[in-house]
């Protein structure tokens, strides 16, 4: 199995095909969409989650890449800076999948960067500006 | 019975029995009121979450040759301060943006860098770069002033925090069917979540309700430094509905302090800010509670499931100034991490750290362990339940 964590980059002109349909009916993939939209230029930006047996997810990319869609692997990634966390929690119940919790007896918020969905939520709420998006 | 002097000899001998509000809670249940109280002499309390009537006041000294501030135009780092004293006083409150930042023209504003973080920058031993215009005068000729200061060289730096330390908060939820972005955080539609802020069982006032110790003059735990209970603070309101225990269910008192910036840490004096709302500063702050007798000792022992508050919708009601609450919590079950509002399970999130807060009430023990600290006795009581002291609203009368 292999599962990584990619950005697709969709020219105008493929902004209306069923790629990802693709990806799963030929391909055997299992994919969880965390983020999509269309730029101002009418580029379609997509981050994946793709996960599939080493042969389906190889020739899926290969897939990707003969469709003009342009494939890079996710290096953004939210940090917290430990100097600036308080520990309040607010960030708690805005994280969509629990990546932020509170430990009942510390009471310090740990963060789970294996669930981040890089949504980004935190880091524009965080009263301390201590979540990051780092490149 | 125990008095505020025979504590502080027993301080001065190294003989003193502190505990937190957290660990006073078990003795209490151990020992028994009465056993407790005797063999305990202070309870530390902590809170630390943002508290925007904050701010410092400098005195810069006088430039060669003079200028006369007052009345003229004075920023710190871009973030004006109040002018309106003598030649060179001035104060810099903890929500003062830069004239150029855009606010919230686009919704939700960031509000990135304010007074707050000024004064977490001062506090720091950072260079602060100071422009100052005035109007120029016979004794203060001068019309233009720039230049660096640093905490090290001022006068006077003194935190003067004209509301802080609420007792009890509000829970804070969204009715309406948008994202709401207050000063209690950034609330979901349609009770997306709860926001809370206040240590609860650790927090100063919610450990002396009935302010039987903490009064003005009292020496406290302010920003990593030692501060004083100046006054209460700005709408105090000791007179709304408490429970048996004497807990306000709602917020109530307040406290103005005020102590030597430095001495203080940037650690427990953060700029912060929230998002769509502004910039605040978040306080570090400390209360001893000299146990006098049993009843100062069970007010201080009372737990988090003892301590209630009000659910209240900040989508419609609150802005409106509606009153209403949508039901009643304890900290207990505010801490859980989940609350029922109207039939519906609401993920909880709390403003005020209470990791920090435990901090604070451990470092203030050690100081009084230490003989480092001596308590207070308090010069005049905060306005109690009795007293006649409310918070009112504004009565708009129309200029004809």
């Amino acid at each position: 199995m292999v599962s990584k964590r990619i950005v697709l980059r969709f020219p105008h002109r493929l902004v209306d095909q069923p790629i990802v349909y693709k990806l799963v009916k030929d391909y055997d993939l299992r994919f969880n969409i965390l983020k999509a939209y269309v730029t101002p230029q009418e580029e379609g930006l997509m981050v994946l989650e793709l996960s599939g047996k080493k042969e389906g997810f190889d020739k899926g990319l290969e897939y990707l890449a003969s469709c003009g869609v342009k494939v890079q692997p996710l290096s953004q990634d939210v940090v917290r800076n430990e100097e600036k966390c308080t520990d309040c929690g607010v960030c708690v119940p805005i994280c969509p999948t629990g990546a932020l919790v509170v430990d009942p007896q510390t009471r310090k918020v740990h963060f789970y960067n294996n669930k981040c969905i890089a949504c980004e939520l935190c880091v524009k709420i965080c009263p301390t500006r201590a979540m990051e998006v780092h490149f | 019975m125990k008095t505020i002097k025979e504590i502080n000899d027993k301080i001065k001998k190294g003989e003193v029995v502190v505990v937190t509000a957290e660990e006073v809670i078990e003795l209490v249940e151990k020992k028994g009121a009465k056993a407790a109280a005797r063999e305990v002499d202070v309870v530390t309390t902590g809170t630390f979450g943002p508290m925007c009537s904050s701010g410092a006041y400098f005195n810069i000294g006088h430039s060669k040759p003079k200028i006369k501030l007052g009345g003229g135009a004075c920023k710190l780092n871009d973030v004006p301060c109040y002018t309106g004293f003598a030649a060179v006083d001035i104060y810099l409150g903890a929500t003062a943006i830069p004239d150029d930042d855009p606010r919230n023209q686009v919704f939700p504003g960031e509000f990135k860098y304010g007074g707050a973080h000024v004064i977490q920058e001062i506090v720091a031993g950072r260079d602060i770069r100071l422009e100052a215009t005035s109007y120029g005068t016979d004794c203060y000729p001068r019309k233009k002033l720039e230049t660096f200061i640093n905490i090290k060289d001022l006068n006077e730096a003194v935190l003067f925090n004209i509301r802080n330390c609420y007792q009890n908060y509000n829970v804070a939820v969204n009715l309406s069917d948008k994202m709401i972005y207050t000063y209690m955080g950034a609330l979901k539609p349609d009770l997306g979540n709860a926001n809370y802020c206040s240590a609860g069982q650790l927090s100063p006032l919610l450990k002396d309700p009935c302010y039987k110790t903490i009064g003005i003059g009292t020496k406290i735990f302010l920003g990593g430094g030692i501060g004083f209970v100046a006054w209460q603070g700005t709408q105090h309101n000791p007179a709304v509905p408490r429970k048996d225990n004497g807990i306000p269910q709602a917020p109530a008192g307040t406290l103005a302090v005020i102590g030597d910036l430095k001495q203080m840490k940037p650690e427990w004096l953060v700029g912060t800010r929230m998002l769509g709302y502004g910039v605040s500063l978040s306080v570090g702050i400390g209360v001893p509670i000299p146990i006098l007798d049993e009843d100062t000792i069970k007010y201080a022992a009372s737990r988090d499931e003892e301590i209630y508050t009000q659910i209240v919708d900040y989508g419609i009601n609150y802005p409106e100034g509606l009153a209403g609450s949508l039901g009643e919590v304890n900290y207990a079950q505010l801490k859980s991490g989940k609350i029922t509002v109207q039939g519906k399970a609401v993920p909880t999130g709390n403003l005020s750290s209470y990791s920090k807060a435990r901090e604070i009430a451990e470092q203030l023990k050690s100081w009084i362990k230490k003989g480092d600290f001596l308590l207070t006795e308090p010069v005049a009581p905060l306005p109690g339940a009795g007293s006649g002291y409310a918070f009112k609203p504004l009565k708009e009368r129309p200029i004809i």
